[in-house]
């Protein structure tokens, strides 16, 4: 029988304001004390009113605008009942049936297939974080939990797409661009580690030809890119062996496990009456004016597939150098500073993907707290341009730029690493590899060309380096005649 | 949605009340049986009213007020205030029975 894999994703974003979306307490809250950032408000006291924060709906726009979604005029804020500790009032405030924005899309650009393809959001809903719980437990049995109400009322953004993802891979992809986009429309920092992005996903196998989705389950716990692929992967062969095997998929919740490399029954799922929802009566229905959508779409920044048709338009670029630039907004920030005041752009971007990107991972450091400025990197590539150092010699000066913060300028007059380009001392150590390796030399000489790069090779070791390359290979050829 | 205009008994309020952990007197009881009877008669009045042509609504028509905060930070309360609510706590969190 063949099959379908059908996948919808429900991402929860925090949105970067400074206080939380119904109270004036700070959104600051990682690494704090625990509940030091808390009012009767976000505590869920008996009494305390929420107010909404403007910010909130103004972020919230952005974002639905940018993913092209229909906004709704007047949307309403429900309660959303379930018990469990995380949540003081035992409910959560949240909109239902008529939330903020409905009806967009996100295209996405897959390899295998080569294609575009247009992913449905259904909608995305303004609502509010949950507290943290730390459970504690002794010999595998659980102690106790600590909760700790800092993240309550935290603002989330909760966007949900149509079942139109039929790949891990796809998956994947929309969600790296969904993250590039909040990135550049600065509403999220986008870290799925620390939890500002979180992913949940429904999972489902449909018999091809079908018109019925099959039952689905799904998965949470997924806090990295690997970590989704990996689960969905996992959750997409565990369904179509149960299927195989004649058995039924149960809808249920299953968390991610990643020690074990499986999803585990979390439990079964709820429905939307389970959640007993009603119309918040302590927040009026929220009127958007449609002088405030249009002010903030003229304001949206531009965005990434928009700066990549400028990368390549503007700077040259090829598309994959381009897409890559422009991933990461510091990224491409860092490309363009540089671009100012050099105008060899292949050049630049090979070392900021190449050297750059090389260092800041090993020593996983973020863009923008990059050792070697833009204007650093200019330096070293005119380095390079005017001969003074060679292409080895500007690496190894890049590393030591990047671990000290100098300049390339002050380095390479420290260390003496400037080029030689006096022929005569080059010619002095040319002379000495050939008189030491007068097979290599016979070899070249009747007729093995490849030899050749052995002789350079030992001549740029003699100098460290220091050498220009082609120098030296026209220099040996004609010592070889000579001889 | 029509309220039977039957009364709920005490017996019945009782049960109620001990699934939720409630520990009423019998005074109490009879009490809360009285009062919720009162309102259960009223609910039976309301069934009666012809509400057809009123649009269905959950708030006062206030949507012209400005209903937002700035996004401003004011100070929260302190943790001392914050968990002298509680005797169940521990390292700054409150503590809760184990739910793992």
């Amino acid at each position: 029988m063949e099959s379908n894999t059908v996948i919808g994703l429900e991402i929860h974003i925090q949105l970067l304001t400074d206080s939380k979306i119904f109270c004036n307490c700070s959104t600051d809250y990682i690494d704090r004390e625990p509940n030091s950032h808390t009012c009767p408000v976000c505590l869920g006291l008996p009494g305390a009113l929420p107010v909404l924060n403007k910010k909130v709906v103004e972020l919230a726009l952005k974002t639905a605008l940018a993913l092209n979604c229909h906004i709704n005029r007047t949307n309403i804020f429900h309660r959303k009942h379930y018990f469990y500790p995380d949540l003081p009032k035992g409910y959560q405030i949240s909109q239902h049936d008529q939330p903020l924005a409905v009806n967009g899309f996100l295209e996405i650009e897959m390899e295998e297939p080569l294609e575009n393809k247009k992913i449905r959001i259904n909608r995305i809903h303004m609502e509010e974080d949950a507290g943290k719980l730390i459970h504690l437990e002794k010999d595998g049995a659980a102690v106790c939990s600590l909760v700790d109400y800092n993240r309550s009322g935290i603002p989330l953004l909760e966007i949900v797409t149509e079942p139109d993802i039929q790949s891990p891979q796809e998956a994947i992809v929309f969600l790296q661009k969904l993250r590039n986009i909040v990135q550049y429309l600065g509403v999220c920092d986008g870290n799925l580690e620390s939890g500002s992005m979180r992913c949940d996903a429904n999972i489902s196998i449909r018999e091809e030809n079908s018109g019925r989705l099959g039952t689905k389950t799904e998965i949470k716990n997924m806090n990295s890119f690997k970590a989704i692929k990996e689960a969905l992967d996992y959750e997409v062969m565990r369904q179509r062996k149960l299927i195989e095997q004649g058995d039924k998929v149960s809808q249920e919740t299953r968390r991610w496990d990643e020690e074990s490399g499986e999803t585990v029954f979390m439990r079964s799922k709820e429905r939307a009456q389970d959640y007993r929802y009603f119309p918040e009566p302590d927040l009026l229905p929220l009127t958007i004016e449609q002088s405030w959508i249009d002010g903030i779409k003229k304001n949206i920044p531009e965005l990434p597939a928009e700066r990549k048709e400028r990368f390549m338009v503007d700077y040259h670029l090829s598309g994959y150098d381009a897409n890559r630039l422009v991933e990461v907004k510091p990224l491409g920030d860092y490309f363009e500073k540089a671009a100012k005041s050099y105008n060899n752009y292949k050049k630049l971007a090979n070392w900021i993907l190449g050297e750059l990107l090389h260092y800041l991972g090993e020593e996983n450091i973020g863009m923008e707290k990059s050792p070697v400025s833009p204007s650093a990197l200019v330096g070293l590539l005119k380095l390079i341009d005017q001969d003074v150092i060679s292409v080895k010699i500007a690496k190894n000066i890049f590393e030591q730029m990047f671990k000290t913060g100098q300049s390339a300028a002050v380095l390479v007059q420290n260390s003496g690493f400037t080029q030689i380009s006096n022929e005569k001392e080059i010619d002095g150590i040319i002379r000495i590899v050939l008189r030491d390796n007068p097979e290599t030399v016979q070899d070249f000489a009747s007729g093995k060309e490849k030899a050749i790069h052995f002789l350079v090779g030992q001549v740029m070791r003699h100098t460290k380096g220091r050498a220009q390359p082609d120098m030296v290979l026209n220099l040996i050829k004609e010592r070889i005649t000579e001889i | 949605m029509v309220i039977d205009e039957k009364m709920a008994t005490v017996k019945e309020i009782g049960e109620v009340a001990r699934s939720a952990k409630l520990e009423l007197s019998e005074e109490q009881l009879k009490l809360l049986s009285e009062q919720l009877n009162n309102t259960f008669s009223f609910f039976a009045k309301t069934d009666k009213w012809d509400a057809e042509k009123i649009q269905f609504d959950y708030h006062k028509n206030l949507t012209s007020l400005e209903h937002y905060h700035e996004d401003i930070v004011k100070p929260s309360l302190p943790q001392d205030t914050v968990l002298g609510m509680t005797r169940c706590k521990k390292n700054g969190s409150f503590e809760v029975p184990g739910i793992l």
